[in-house]
């Protein structure tokens, strides 16, 4: 294991026509680590992720992969990469064998065809052709693809999308594994659950610029707005002021993230929690849940999004 | 690799899942090559519109014009002047249409793109395609000339020379193909290389002899590369006359043009 990051972006910048996708953006990922990149759409996940492929070439800055220009050097760097597109890639009418059989061809020490088969878990429909598979399980075979040549660098974009609990689970252990052999993963996510769960790092984008990169317990001090939360649901929608008001706190600092349901940036103590129900005892408003805590991953996610989105 | 790059040992990558690795004694280029090219004619014949292209269509047309006498012939027996002409159309069929179609598909299946990250590389991916349509077009030729010798074609002339010929269509129309492919989106790709096949149907001196065309069309057709390969078949393996300078300059010329035109629009994605 090395401290030199095997992927790094400085000053990255890539433009459709006068479009800006990604501008000024610099990072670096490590061999074995998980870095997961967030952010909502249109932030330049996925043309950040293709530029690194060797997709895109930059309008502006530079990009290293294991010391290669990725647009520059394909030949050297694609028996070392490993690459799983957000959609397609195989042949409607290709069964997973034929699939797994014919990368496995492309590549000089590749792991076994049948191993792979099964680590995907795609053994029952092995002679199906891809368009009959389901959601899950082209995912499960874009992914075996990604790591039949057993890259040091691979780059998995929305890799659980449209994968059912138990697929997710066997994607997340083989991430997992390729994690503890010392491959540098780099995910594109809209499921901030599954960047925890996975993520040493994550790097949140939006309109093409970094909003933080950290690791997942940075960015939740970072999101979270105070030391703790309180979230709250009731039977019908309350008076935002009234509440912010009731909690000591801004009204920015209160959130209805549905009807009746509210997220107060605030430590729940107990003069808090007592003032909030007394408020609602005073309306007779029925309490569904009340609790206080720290903000989960999502919670900070959306706080630093709406936080960058004021600034700009 | 300069001192700037990342070795494997740098990045302790290990022997990757536990998984037992598979070892290959042919040289990787050969490998790659023949496992692509495997699967490109596999897909060829996996398909059954192309099959029909390739093969279907070109045996309906040879039997139906040999036996129903309709139309202009330049030659005593009609079979003498449609097995060459039927032989060109399967060139034809194969090298730009079906090739073609299945190049602008794959481009919005993402499959191009999926496979610029490989080591497969373009040149192994291009030859492996071109290897597809030649191993097709052996198929083609084979049953269409048992199907012409069982209609009473007698062929005479230079095999050698055919060869060379179908050759340089075969490079024409890939190119033609793969330039259609290139630039247009896999729908419009579609139609129009059906038109494209249509029209040179017609005026590709295959059915329709273009010395019964009035002489402007008949100058404009021997400017495209369907009349030139035509032609140059019928004189190789059937007339016992050399084949035409402009059979040859048109064909060269294609094969040249054709090609560099699909290098320069070509597209991963």
């Amino acid at each position: 294991m090395t401290d030199t990051p095997v992927v790094s972006c400085n000053d990255l910048m890539i433009t459709y026509d006068e479009k800006v996708a990604v501008n000024g953006l610099s990072f670096e990922a490590f061999a074995g680590r998980v870095l997961a990149i967030l952010g909502p759409n249109g932030a330049g996940k996925t043309s950040t992720v293709e530029a690194l492929e060797g997709y895109r070439m930059p309008s502006r800055g530079s990009i290293s992969v294991l010391g290669y220009d990725p647009a520059k050097s394909s030949k050297a760097l694609s028996s070392r990469i490993g690459v799983m597109l957000q959609e397609g890639g195989v042949h409607p009418v290709m069964s997973p064998t034929e699939a797994i059989h014919l990368f496995s061809a492309y590549y000089n020490n590749p792991l076994a065809p049948t191993g792979i088969l099964q680590l995907v878990g795609l053994e029952d429909v092995a002679r199906k052709p891809y368009k009959k598979l389901s959601g899950g399980e082209k995912q499960r075979l874009s992914l075996g693809l990604a790591i039949i040549g057993r890259p040091e660098v691979v780059f998995l974009d929305e890799p659980t999308a449209g994968v059912d609990p138990q697929g997710r689970l066997g994607i997340r252990e083989i991430i997992m594994r390729l994690r503890e052999q010392g491959a540098c993963i780099i995910l594109t996510t809209h499921e901030l659950p599954e960047a925890e769960r996975l993520a040493d790092e994550v790097l949140i984008l939006n309109k093409g610029k970094k909003v933080m990169q950290g690791s997942v317990q940075e960015l939740l001090s970072l999101g979270s707005k105070s030391v703790g939360v309180i979230r709250l649901r009731v039977a019908s929608s309350l008076d935002r002021e009234l509440l912010a008001n009731t909690a000591g706190v801004d009204m920015g600092e209160v959130a209805e993230e549905l009807p009746g349901k509210y997220l107060i940036n605030a430590p729940g103590t107990p003069e808090r929690i007592v003032a909030i129900t007394t408020l609602l005892a005073s309306l007779d408003i029925s309490i569904d849940t009340l609790t206080s805590g720290t903000a989960n991953l999502e919670e900070a996610y959306l706080n630093l999004i709406e936080g960058d989105a004021n600034d700009s | 690799m300069t001192a700037n790059h990342i070795s494997p040992e740098e990045t302790g990558w290990k022997a990757g899942l536990n998984l037992v690795t598979q070892s290959g004694k042919a040289s990787a280029f050969t490998r790659r090559l023949f496992a692509q090219t495997r699967l490109e004619a596999t897909m060829t014949l996996k398909r059954g519109e192309s099959l029909l292209l390739t093969l279907g269509i070109p045996i309906v047309l040879l039997i139906f014009f040999a036996e129903v006498h309709i139309l202009p012939a330049s030659t005593k027996k009609p079979i003498d002047f449609l097995s060459p002409g039927i032989l060109a159309l399967a060139v034809m069929s194969t090298s730009m249409v079906s090739l073609g179609i299945a190049t602008g598909f794959e481009r919005s299946y993402k499959v191009l793109k999926r496979l610029g990250t490989t080591p497969l590389g373009r040149p192994a991916l291009i030859v492996s395609k071109i290897a597809a349509v030649l191993l097709i077009e052996i198929v083609q030729a084979v049953i269409l000339i048992l199907v012409s010798l069982g209609l009473g074609w007698k062929p005479s002339g230079n095999a050698g020379e055919a060869v060379i010929i179908i050759i340089l269509g075969t490079a024409s129309f890939s190119g033609i193909g793969l330039f259609l492919a290139g630039t247009l989106k896999a729908e419009v790709n579609l139609a129009v290389a059906n038109g494209l096949y249509l029209l040179l149907l017609l005026m590709g001196n295959m059915i329709i002899p273009v010395s019964k065309f009035p002489s402007w069309m008949a100058t404009l057709a021997r400017a495209l590369p369907a009349a030139a390969l035509s032609s140059g078949l019928f004189h190789s393996l059937n007339h016992g006359s050399p084949v035409p300078a402009w059979a040859w300059l048109v064909l060269i010329a294609w094969t040249v043009a054709a090609p560099v035109a699909a290098a320069i629009s070509w597209k991963w994605e």
